[in-house]
């Protein structure tokens, strides 16, 4: 059953997940979020520390419980709260990929072990054809199967983010989580996971949640981007188009930020002063959750929370989704 | 050593060597690092992590523990405003030598005339302890202040790190400030005594990209009002496009390249240089050109490797490489007037009978014709 591009592999409707504080305080991580994932592409998803993009991966999979709202899978509603028979029958086909190659790894299991925990659980493989699928995994990720008697902390932190790679595809999945899975990695580092992920990509025409804070990344690895602020999309469209025309005032503000690798660009960049800091989406009212770093803030925004809506890009003439009053 | 031509310096370093004893056995984190900071200008320091970009820095601070670490060699001249130009000779009229200066002298130093941020501003500030408080301390120590006139000054530094409410702040601790905020007391606290020369390290690692843009704008603005220079410590490409006018490229405790921003970016000359470049995405809208990995990783500095510490990854490497690492080579300016510090790459691939090598800006000068 193999989708091909075109094809809805995943959507959200009005997807929430809130996380209560007290009696009077609720944190609304994810808001009312709507967007579909389509077979065989690469999302990305940018945005600030706290606004909600790891909570947001979570609940697709099923580890955090849907406040409300709900995930379709292949046109299937997921539960709103996974038991362990769920977990069993959607973990081959949903798969995570964390940030931090150092805590993420148990550190008594070998690496062996802990690529095959997955088989184990959700297959009946019997032990050899696990050791034998170890070893591949170990391969396709650029280590050697020798690597498998050794635990964590033999390892870098690049090739611990393989085994954290070789662990989510060993039960080859259709559908990963990348939660920044590049951000505790130095350069020249980033750059071999980065390709590995491609061709994975390309080799068993995976589809991917891409997570990152790197805009420059992002664009490069993602066919179309979503940009998150304080729990809801700001705006969703072509990657290259997001990236070099952003639409709404808080892209506008990312990719203003974005330091390039080049001195004669950085020279000429305006000098664009860049507002405030990112709040806590704690008990929020209506209205825009940007309008207090806005720079083109009208009166209406305080009041009235935009709707993500379609706008034309008339350089590109493709259709993005942008939730500014701006464009209304 | 190097010559430092005609350049006022702000802080020269040369031949500095440090090494940590561990139970591996003897980690050589610096090796024969030499720079100079230009007066007023930005020195970014780049390179991986753990090939000692801290470590150097925490060489001229006097910060690095002792045991087990320990510097082996070299000098880090402080030298003030309008001491003449840079020689090497000893430490002269209005040169400080910092490496092995004694403790208290070492304490005037840091404060007054070099103010140091880094990565995680907690781990200079006192949690339990007011902001305010925090500062005026530092003022009545490095400058004498009374409490009242150290709030007055307090405030006033708050205000022009761009802390609104200064007044209000000042009375909050450390835990009801975001990273971004702290990021912005630490610059204040290294303000507070006109410090000739800012040490950074990593001051934006740990923030977003916009808190980032905030930080950098901050250091430029304060630097063009105070003639600050500046040591800024990054891995990332980007920030050193923005921030500086010079570069030295790290590669396993050494000065691989250094240079002009504008040389290092697109006329780089070790092919370290070259592969951290094609290893970060370019945004250009035509080209979305393959990312290029360096593939391996860097050397073990318990045992650096005698010959070029890049050899083992190096795409070019050739048989004298592995034997020997060739003393810096000079690029050429392209115009004689060119502003900017000495171009220089420590690679075998500068030497007149190496082979041109596609990508890498190789010196013309006596070389022969294939
Ligand atoms: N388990 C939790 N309990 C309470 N608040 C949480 C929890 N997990 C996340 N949050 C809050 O939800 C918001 C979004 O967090 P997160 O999804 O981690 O954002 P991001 O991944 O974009 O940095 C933040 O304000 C965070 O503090
Ligand atoms: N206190 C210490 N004891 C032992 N080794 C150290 C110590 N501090 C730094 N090192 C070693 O020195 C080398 C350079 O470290 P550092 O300068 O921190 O690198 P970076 O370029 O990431 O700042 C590393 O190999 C590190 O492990
Ligand atoms: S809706 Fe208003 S406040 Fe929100 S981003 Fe657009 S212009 Fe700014
Ligand atoms: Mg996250
Ligand atoms: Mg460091």
């Amino acid at each position: 059953m193999t989708a091909t591009l075109g094809d809805v592999l995943l959507e959200t409707r009005h997807l929430k997940r809130y996380f209560r504080l007290d009696k009077h305080r609720q944190v609304h991580a994810v808001d009312d979020v709507c967007l579909s994932i389509q077979a065989n592409e690469i999302l990305g998803l940018v945005g600030e520390s706290g606004s909600g993009k790891s909570t947001f991966g979570k609940t697709v999979l099923g580890l955090h419980d849907k406040t409300a709202g709900e995930v379709l899978y292949r046109g299937e509603v997921l539960p709103a709260r996974y038991r362990s028979a769920d977990f069993q029958r959607f973990a081959r086909s949903m798969q995570m990929i964390f940030q931090d190659p150092y805590s993420s790894l148990n550190p008594r299991m070998t690496a062996g072990e802990i690529i095959a925990e997955g088989l184990r659980l959700h297959s009946d493989a019997k032990p050899r054809a696990v050791r034998e699928e170890v070893a591949r995994w170990l391969r396709q990720v650029g280590l050697s199967p020798d690597h498998a008697s050794r635990y964590p902390h033999e390892f870098s932190g690049g090739q611990r983010q393989r085994i954290g790679i070789a662990r989510a595809m060993i039960v080859e999945p259709e559908f990963v989580v990348c939660d920044e899975p590049i951000s505790a990695l130095d350069v020249s580092v980033q750059a071999q996971v980065i390709n590995l992920l491609s061709e994975l990509k390309r080799e068993y025409g995976l589809t991917l949640l891409f997570i990152a804070h790197d805009l420059s990344m992002v664009r490069y690895v993602s066919d179309r981007m979503a940009v998150m602020y304080l729990g809801a999309l700001a705006e969703i469209g072509p990657a290259d188009d997001v990236f070099f025309r952003p639409m709404h005032p808080y892209t506008q503000m990312l990719v203003a930020s974005n330091p390039e690798p080049d001195p004669i660009t950085e020279r000429q960049r305006s000098a664009e002063p860049i507002h405030g800091e990112i709040t806590s989406p704690v008990n929020i009212g209506p209205g825009c959750r940007f309008a207090g770093r806005c720079p083109k803030v009208m009166d209406h925004c305080r009041h009235t929370t935009p709707e993500l809506l379609p706008v034309r890009d008339l350089t590109s003439d493709a259709t993005r989704q942008v939730a500014c009053h701006l464009y209304g | 050593m190097p010559v430092k031509e005609q350049h006022d310096y702000a802080l020269t370093v040369d031949n500095l060597e440090v090494e940590f004893d561990t139970y591996g056995g003897t980690v050589h984190a610096v090796r024969d690092v030499s720079f100079g900071l230009r007066r007023g200008k930005t020195l970014a320091i780049v390179g991986e992590s753990g090939c000692g970009k801290s470590v150097t820095v925490q060489a001229l601070m006097g910060l690095i523990p002792m045991p087990p670490g320990r510097i082996t060699g070299g000098s880090a001249r402080l030298r003030s405003a309008g001491s003449g130009p840079a020689g090497s000779g000893p430490a002269g009229s209005g040169a400080t030598e910092l490496i092995g200066l004694r403790e208290r002298e070492l304490n005037r130093i840091r404060g007054n005339r070099i103010g140091m941020i880094f990565q995680d501003p907690m781990t200079s500030l006192n949690p339990t302890m007011r902001i305010g408080d925090q500062i005026v301390e530092t003022l009545r120590v490095h400058r004498g202040m009374s409490i009242r006139e150290g709030f007055k000054e307090a405030e006033r530094l708050l205000d022009r790190v761009r802390i609104s409410e200064a007044r209000e702040r000042a009375r909050q601790y450390p835990f009801e400030f975001s990273g971004g905020m702290l990021q912005r007391v630490m610059i204040a606290v290294a303000l507070a005594c006109s410090p000739e020369v800012l040490i950074a390290d990593e001051p934006t690692t740990a923030l977003d990209v916009t808190i980032q843009a905030q930080i950098l704008d901050l250091m430029q603005a304060l630097q063009r009002e105070e003639g600050m220079s500046i040591i800024l410590i990054t891995h990332d490409l980007g920030v050193v496009a923005r921030m500086a006018d010079d570069v030295a490229v790290m590669y396993a405790g050494q000065i691989v390249e250094s240079g002009s921003v504008e040389a290092i970016f697109h006329r780089g000359g070790h092919p370290y240089t070259l592969g951290l470049r094609r290893a970060t995405p370019s945004n250009d809208p035509e080209n979305r050109q393959q990312l290029e990995p360096i593939e391996g990783s860097p050397p073990d500095l318990f045992h650096p490797p005698v010959g070029c510490g890049y050899f083992a990854r190096c795409p070019h490497a050739m048989q004298i490489c592995e034997g020997s690492m060739p003393d810096p080579f000079d690029l050429h300016q392209p115009s004689a007037a060119a502003e900017g510090i000495r171009h220089s790459a420590r690679c075998w691939l500068q030497h007149a009978q190496a082979p041109r090598t596609a990508g890498l800006n190789q010196n013309d000068a006596g070389r022969e014709e294939p």
